[in-house]
């Protein structure tokens, strides 16, 4: 570096801590050096939040967000601004991908035991990014103003409505009016473009800096930081994050935008499931489509809400269906306190934990396929097995975490 | 292990062996190529002709038909009859107050039908009416029953009748053409899927546009992969 520079480092170094924050964050966070593939999704969130953020600023220069206007400001952008369909098309499938990218990411979390002691808080402050994350996507899909905007959205609103006492109140200040209407989507535009963006970004630098006080877990699921060489204090298997995990970071990347590209590309639409058919019917207050299905990212809490079909305990059975679904969604937060493994990976777990995992996995996928489809009495049923097994593998977790048979964790990472 | 993993995966994959067909009739599967400005011009001036008399495409703009091969002259010429601007949107003639007591109910701006309906429904749809004394327009169709649409085509395609065969107790339902029209059978056929072919690209003009970067992207993205990865592993050849 020329004496310049430097002295312009050592300037700005008195004033602001740059060079210890690169340090702390970058050059010296040690990372363990055993991340596997599900390691990458961390980082790809991030990336589609700068998508995100970047084109949503694109398309605010052009939406409309009033009843009138939106859906044909929509096509306007569509259509007439320069690459107006390529920054469209960016945000839709970004909307997606980014709950593709978050739900690896959570699973990859409850595979290697990411939110056990000591990272719990930092488990918690995810859980919030997904809550801030399920809102983003709610009031982002309310915006084009299509029939699926319009009735998706009458379908949640009145869930809240389900709760006692309060639930008039909430939704009269959720809508800002009596019904659906202009007001709405005003008070979402701003909620979506204002609000929650900036509850994100808080949320997801606090997340970091959680991260980077408690180190990295790793595949084994054990502390890197109880083996350091005594001398320079650095833990034996870890690597620096820069330079080893950003050119690391960089392949997935790309590696990410080639699939996030072909959908762009090729099949923006996504065969329906990205951007429904639907929702390019502008939305009309007189008539409700014969079969109103969320986007496939909440469909496994919609199958959920729709389980519910017997009054129970004096409550009828719309609330149940309403505490049901968020309880699902609210439940990951426990995980920390459920599983009482004396193991942290699924690599050193028994044959009870991997079963149940399975049969999660399982369960959501059911449960998000049922979630687009009409209801029948069969799926219904099926429906509620799968609910079951969704609650079973949280709320039995103290009991089988326990009596499992564990193999004992190595001493150092492996490969 | 193996087998439970094998047996759990069908598990979870069973439901989606049973998607339920969609009710009402099978589509007929549209032959379009939007890539084929011939035929789109013809179905542009179909469009003009015959579609935009009642219904309006509100979201497109006339010189936007220069995907297509059409200068602003050549917009004027062929699309533009009612002397708007080539930079004008394609409003419909008709008012709305008007329209809603001729029919019923407005007629739907076409912008974007080909993405909430799909080409085959629309292809399957346009051919499918027939007389029906019973209703008001006296038309009626087999895909879309009481359309409030009368069958503006029916000079060309002829008149169709429903025939209703009783078959092992199963009524099914088909056409049968009575009255010939301008065209034959299979003109028809051609003329409606050129006039399809249109709406798609209608919907989405910058389709072509959008599938021809995509390859360029994507090979960029291709070779960045490759030269990334012998980046990651220079890096990472000390690491053990």
């Amino acid at each position: 570096m020329s004496k310049g520079l430097n002295a312009l480092k050592d300037w700005i170094d008195a004033r602001f801590p740059m060079t210890s924050n690169w340090e702390a964050h970058l050059s010296k966070y040690y990372a363990p050096k055993n991340f596997n593939f599900w390691y990458y999704f961390g980082s790809l969130a991030l990336l589609v939040l700068v998508n995100q953020i970047l084109t949503g600023i694109f398309l605010t220069m052009n939406y409309k967000p009033d009843a009138d206007l939106a859906f044909a400001s929509v096509e306007y952008i569509m259509r007439d601004v320069n690459y107006g369909w390529l920054i469209r098309y960016m945000h839709s499938t970004g909307a997606s991908m980014f709950f593709v990218v978050v739900y690896l990411h959570m699973f990859r979390g409850m595979l290697y035991g990411s939110y056990r002691k000591p990272r719990e808080l930092l488990w918690l402050i995810g859980m919030g990014i997904f809550f801030v994350l399920m809102s983003l996507a709610f009031t982002g899909y309310i915006l084009p103003w299509g029939q699926m905007s319009y009735w998706g959205a009458q379908v949640i609103v009145s869930m809240f409505g389900a709760i006692p006492v309060v639930g008039d109140t909430l939704t009269l200040v959720l809508l800002g009016d009596f019904n659906l209407s202009d007001a709405t989507l005003n008070r979402f535009f701003a909620y979506h473009v204002v609000t929650l963006p900036l509850m994100m970004i808080v949320l997801v630098f606090v997340h970091i800096l959680a991260l980077h006080e408690v180190g990295s877990n790793n595949p084994d699921g054990i502390e890197i930081k109880a083996n350091k060489n005594p001398e320079t204090k650095i833990p034996v298997d870890g690597i620096p994050f820069h330079p080893y995990y950003s050119v690391k970071d960089i392949v997935g990347v790309i590696a990410f935008l080639i699939v996030f590209c072909t959908i762009v590309f090729f099949a923006p639409e996504f065969g329906g499931y990205f951007l429904e058919h639907n929702n390019f019917i502008p939305a009309n207050t007189l008539q409700t489509p014969d079969h109103i299905a969320p986007v496939w990212y909440f469909t496994p809490y919609y199958s959920m809400l729709r389980a519910v079909t017997v009054n129970f305990l004096w409550i009828d059975a719309k609330l149940w269906g309403v505490i049901l679904m968020a309880a699902a969604v609210v439940i990951f937060a426990f995980l920390p306190w459920l599983d009482r493994s004396p193991v942290k990976s699924i690599r050193y777990k028994g044959p009870i934990f991997k079963f149940a995992l399975t049969m999660f996995v399982i369960s959501f996928f059911v449960l998000g396929f049922l979630g687009m489809e009409a209801p029948t009495p069969l799926y219904t049923l099926i429906a509620q097995i799968f609910t079951v097994v969704y609650f079973a593998f949280f709320l039995l977790m103290p009991w089988y975490s326990k009596i499992d048979k564990t193999k004992p964790e190595p001493k150092r990472v492996s490969k | 292990m193996m087998k439970l993993r094998t047996f759990l995966f069908i598990l979870c994959m069973a439901p989606l062996s049973v998607f339920s067909a969609p009710a009402g009739m099978e589509l007929d599967e549209a032959p379009i190529d939007t890539t084929d400005n011939a035929s789109l011009q013809r179905g542009a001036e179909s469009f003009v002709n015959y579609c935009l008399t009642c219904h309006a495409a509100s979201y497109m703009r006339y010189n936007r038909h220069r995907d297509i091969g059409l200068n602003e002259p050549a917009v004027l010429e062929r699309l533009v009859y009612t002397g708007q601007k080539a930079g004008d949107l394609m409003l419909t003639a008709m008012d709305k107050k008007e329209g809603e007591e001729w029919f019923g109910v407005l007629p739907p701006d076409l912008s974007v039908i080909a993405r909430s309906r799909g080409a085959d429904w629309l292809y399957t749809y346009l051919r499918a009416f027939y007389r029906d004394s019973t209703t008001v327009p006296g038309w009626n169709n087999l895909l879309f029953d009481r359309a409030a649409m009368p069958h503006v085509l029916y000079e060309l395609q002829g008149e169709q009748k429903l025939v209703v065969e009783t078959v092992g107790g199963e009524e099914i339902e088909s056409l049968e053409l009575v009255k010939p029209g301008k065209m034959t059978v299979s003109e028809y056929d051609h003329y409606v899927a050129d006039l399809v072919n249109y709406l798609v690209y209608l919907g989405e003009p910058h389709a072509n546009e959008r599938k021809r970067i995509g390859i360029y992207v994507l090979l960029f993205l291709f070779g960045m992969l490759a030269l990334t990865i012998a980046l990651k592993r220079e890096y990472w050849r000390d690491i053990h």
